[in-house]
């Protein structure tokens, strides 16, 4: 593959087939996910979407049972190249999940938990890391809310206020590419509404890959969406087109809502 | 109700029996002077120094051990035919009676180690004695710990030992801390193991370093109770009751605590 292809796509796959012992889970997977825009992933349960995009992180592989080949370039490297430092790869590809995960520290260590893992030879000084942390909260749209109680326990906020921060608690290492698994479903519509104006926010700072059961998220939160049956990409295309004139009659069954 | 009752009447009963029979002989100088009259009168406070001493060395060796045992076993190593054979192990130790580990010590510590009858041989034989306990009690704690907790962390970037520093231990903590406490409890009891390995009958001296012997509260009840002739009644009540003042101060420690740190808690 030349470098020039590489460089313009967040993600690349090549015939990637994936197993969970001996079922399997991704079947001949190849898609280009372009950098900075938001790419929904849609489908069926048990199409396969949470599983690419766990493979995407490599979160995958800690369970023993998965067989992995083909290939995932993020940012025009493969992930699973033997050179490659796990660690590095979750540092540049942050993660958010269906239920908020904050760490039962303050708020003020959640949002730099990251930070001081991976930026320790920075040295930086208690001044600066308030600005990181600043930063990152004013980014989720929670400073003004948290700005009073950065040392109480983050597992005290409310979900979305959780969610936030999580969110947040993955900008100070600047990765280049998140990845959201249903960011929303624990979440009330008013708390959806706000999680999802916040990450249309940070649309062209990110590459954002998010995967949702909900078809309206998807058609107002992403610009290209991807629709995946039974461990297959069945269609690929802007958002719009996808909802609007899908080419195959199983993206429209669906979206018309016949099953799933 | 009723059994609750008839569960802690012994307990009560025992207490009462102690008080009643060895409590005037409670007092400081009882409890800060050295025996006399060949142990018929006088106080304990040799053996109370020594118990704190065989105490103290056999946390420092089983506590480092029992964690880095149990965070091994719990947080890195998977679940395949060497970890199910030191966990059968752990509970088997944990089965053997206490003289069994009285008689390894004497083979391996006191004769094999050359460390001769000492404290640094008692205080070994008590930590392997209790580190099933302090092992369990660890692994549970960590396992109390939510695993969501371990993948938040595990999927910004932190190695696995960045993840138990820092969320895991703390979080883990309190349980650990309760193993502890309910260990020296039971160390602090434990006659057979320290008989052979390191305490002494009598002793006119202290002990200034580990390798010297020691007297000790448990064996040195032993002795007064059964060993020594013309022993006044209220000599044997009064050793009885310090040791399980100390037993039961240490388990209301552990208990209060668990529950103070519990009341943190929040998740």
């Amino acid at each position: 593959m030349n470098e020039k292809a590489a460089t313009d796509y967040a993600i690349h796959t090549d015939k990637l087939n994936l197993w969970y012992g001996t079922f399997q889970a991704l079947f001949d997977v190849d898609l280009d996910i372009k950098d900075g825009i938001i790419t929904s992933l849609i489908g069926p349960s048990g199409c396969g979407k949470s599983t690419f995009l766990r493979s995407v992180n490599r979160i995958n592989e800690r369970l023993g049972y998965v067989r992995i080949n083909g290939s995932i370039d993020v940012m025009g490297k493969n992930i699973y190249d033997p050179d490659v430092e796990l660690l590095q790869v979750r540092k540049q590809i942050g993660m958010v999940f269906q239920r908020p995960n904050p760490l039962p520290l303050s708020i003020r260590d959640n949002v730099l938990f990251g930070y001081n893992i991976h930026m320790r030879k920075e040295r930086a000084s208690r001044s600066q890391k308030d600005e990181i942390m600043e930063a990152a909260l004013r980014q989720v749209l929670l400073w003004d809310k948290v700005k009073d109680r950065l040392n109480a326990r983050a597992t005290e906020l409310s979900l979305e206020e959780q969610q936030k921060l999580c969110i947040a608690r993955l900008l100070p290492v600047k990765p280049t590419l998140l990845l959201m698994d249903e960011p929303c479903s624990a979440l009330d519509p008013k708390g959806t509404e706000a999680v999802e104006e916040l990450i249309w926010e940070l649309r062209g700072q990110y590459t954002i890959l998010i995967v949702t059961h909900n078809m309206a998220q998807a058609r107002r939160a992403s610009e290209e969406c991807i629709f995946m049956l039974m461990g297959k990409v069945v269609e690929h295309g802007q958002t719009q087109d996808v909802f609007v004139t899908p080419k195959r009659k199983e993206t429209s069954d669906y979206i018309e809502g016949r099953y799933g | 109700m009723l059994m609750t009752a008839l569960l802690i009447l012994p307990v009560l009963l025992i207490l009462a029996t102690l008080i009643h029979k060895g409590g005037s002989i409670i007092s400081a100088e009882f409890l800060f002077s050295e025996p006399t009259n060949g142990m018929t009168a006088g106080g304990i406070f040799p053996a109370l120094y020594g118990t704190i001493w065989l105490v103290a060395v056999a946390l420092m060796i089983s506590v480092p051990l029992g964690v880095a045992a149990a965070l091994y076993l719990s947080e890195y190593a998977g679940d395949n035919w060497f970890t199910r054979i030191i966990n059968l192990a752990i509970i088997n130790l944990a089965g053997v009676p206490s003289i069994v580990h009285a008689l390894f010590g004497v083979g391996a510590f006191v004769l094999f180690f050359g460390f001769g009858t000492s404290i640094l041989a008692a205080s070994l034989t008590l930590a392997i004695m209790t580190l099933p306990l302090i092992i369990v009690a660890t692994k549970e704690s960590l396992q109390a710990v939510p695993h969501a907790f371990r993948e938040a962390c595990w999927n910004m970037g932190a190695t696995r030992w960045q993840t138990i520093r820092k969320v895991v231990l703390p979080n883990a903590v309190s349980g650990i801390l309760t193993g502890v406490i309910l260990e020296v409890s039971r160390t602090t009891g434990e006659t057979a193991p320290i008989m052979f390995t390191g305490a002494a009958f009598f002793l006119p001296f202290l002990p200034e370093s580990v390798f010297d012997q020691t007297m000790a509260l448990s064996l040195h009840l032993y002795v007064v109770a059964t060993q020594v002739p013309n022993v006044p009644d209220e000599l044997p009540y009064g050793v009885a009751l310090v040791l399980i003042a100390i037993v039961l101060l240490m388990n209301s420690l552990s208990i209060a605590f668990r529950m103070w740190l519990r009341g943190r808690k929040k998740w």
